[in-house]
C-alpha cells in the first residue's frame, strides 16, 4: 500500500481514461465537454506512458509523451477553432445539429 | 518512502475528483478550471515518477495554452448550456455501462501483465543516471540527435494546426475601415495638396 509501484500509476491513469470515456458519453450535446474530455483520455495515455518509461528505464516514453501532448495541443486548437467556425455560422454548438454533411 | 506515498495518493485522488468535476459540473468554465486542476496533479504525478521535464511541458502547454485556449472559447460563444445540457441522465446508463466495462477490461489487462525479467536490457534508450544526467539533459540528448526527425515533423504538426486554425477562424469582414499604411505611405503633397489661385474679392 505505501509502496508506489507502477500498479498504482497505471490505475489512476485507468480511472482517468474512463472518466475521459464516460464524460463523452455524459455530454453528448455539448462539443466543449467533449473535447475537454478527449485531452483527459490523451493525459490518461501519458501517464501510463511515462509510467512505463521510468519503471522499464526506457527514455522512449517519455518521448512518446511528449509526441502526444504535441499532437494534442494540434488538435484542441484545430478543434476549437472549427467550433467558432461553426458557431459563427449557425449560432448554436449543439451536436445534433451537425449533420449536415451527411450524404 | 512513507512522504512519497502520501504525495501520490494527494496527487491521483485530486485529479480523479477534478477529472470528475471537469464532466459533471453545470458551468463550462468550471470544467475548464478543474481540467486545469486535473493537468496540475498530473504533472505532480510526472514529477514523483521522475519525468520532470514532461512535468514542466505539461504545466505549460497544457496549463498554459490548451487550457486557457478553451476558457477564451468557452467564454467568447454566447450558449445556453442548459439546454445543452438535457438529456443528461438519459444517456447516464449506457455511458455508465460502457465506462465500467472498459474499466473492468483495463484492470483485468493490468493485473495479468507481468515485466519480462530482461527488459530492462532491451531498452531502445536506457535512462542514464539522474547523478550524472538530468531528464531534461537525457530527453536534450535523445530528441535532438536520434530522433531529430520525429522532432522536426512534431513542429510540423504544430505548424500546420496553427495554418489550419488561422485560416479556419480568418474572415474578411466588408464595410470595415482600416488602415492602410502602404496607402499611407504612398501619398504624395500633390494628391493632397491643391492650390487654388484665389482672385481678390471673389471667393473659391
Amino acid at each position: 500500500m505505501l509502496e508506489i509501484g507502477l500498479a498504482h500509476y497505471l490505475t489512476v491513469a485507468a480511472i482517468l481514461f474512463t472518466l475521459g470515456l464516460f464524460g463523452i458519453f455524459l455530454n453528448r450535446k455539448n462539443v466543449i465537454i467533449i473535447l475537454m474530455s478527449i485531452e483527459l483520455m490523451l493525459l490518461a495515455v501519458n501517464i501510463n506512458l511515462v509510467a512505463f518509461s521510468t519503471h522499464l528505464g526506457d527514455l522512449m516514453g517519455q518521448i512518446f509523451a511528449m509526441f502526444i501532448l504535441t499532437v494534442a495541443a494540434a488538435e484542441a486548437a484545430i478543434g476549437l477553432a472549427i467550433l467558432v467556425v461553426y458557431y459563427r455560422n449557425r449560432g448554436s454548438i449543439a451536436v445534433e445539429d451537425i449533420n449536415v454533411m451527411k450524404g | 518512502m512513507i512522504i512519497q506515498a502520501l504525495a501520490f495518493y494527494l496527487f491521483a485522488f485530486v485529479a480523479v475528483a477534478a477529472g470528475v468535476l471537469v464532466i459533471a459540473s453545470r458551468n463550462p468554465v468550471h470544467s475548464v478550471l478543474f481540467l486545469i486542476l486535473a493537468f496540475f496533479n498530473s504533472a505532480g504525478l510526472f514529477v514523483l515518477m521522475g519525468a520532470e521535464f514532461l512535468a514542466m511541458i505539461l504545466v505549460i502547454v497544457y496549463v498554459g495554452a490548451v487550457a486557457v485556449l478553451f476558457l477564451f472559447v468557452v467564454m467568447m460563444l454566447d450558449i445556453n448550456f442548459v439546454e445543452l445540457r438535457s438529456g443528461f441522465a438519459q444517456y447516464l446508463p449506457v455511458g455508465a455501462l460502457v465506462g465500467l466495462i472498459l474499466l473492468a477490461e483495463l484492470l483485468v489487462v493490468g493485473s495479468g501483465w507481468v515485466v519480462i525479467p530482461q527488459a530492462e536490457s532491451v531498452a531502445a534508450a536506457p535512462i542514464p543516471p539522474i547523478d550524472q544526467v538530468t531528464n531534461t539533459e537525457a530527453i536534450g540528448r535523445l530528441i535532438y540527435t536520434k530522433y531529430v526527425y520525429l522532432f522536426q515533423a512534431a513542429g510540423l504538426v504544430l505548424l500546420v494546426a496553427m495554418v489550419g486554425a488561422i485560416v479556419l477562424t480568418l474572415r474578411s469582414r466588408a464595410g470595415v475601415r482600416k488602415q492602410r499604411i502602404g496607402d499611407q505611405v504612398a501619398r504624395r503633397p500633390d494628391d493632397a495638396i491643391e492650390v487654388v489661385k484665389v482672385t481678390t474679392g471673389s471667393g473659391i
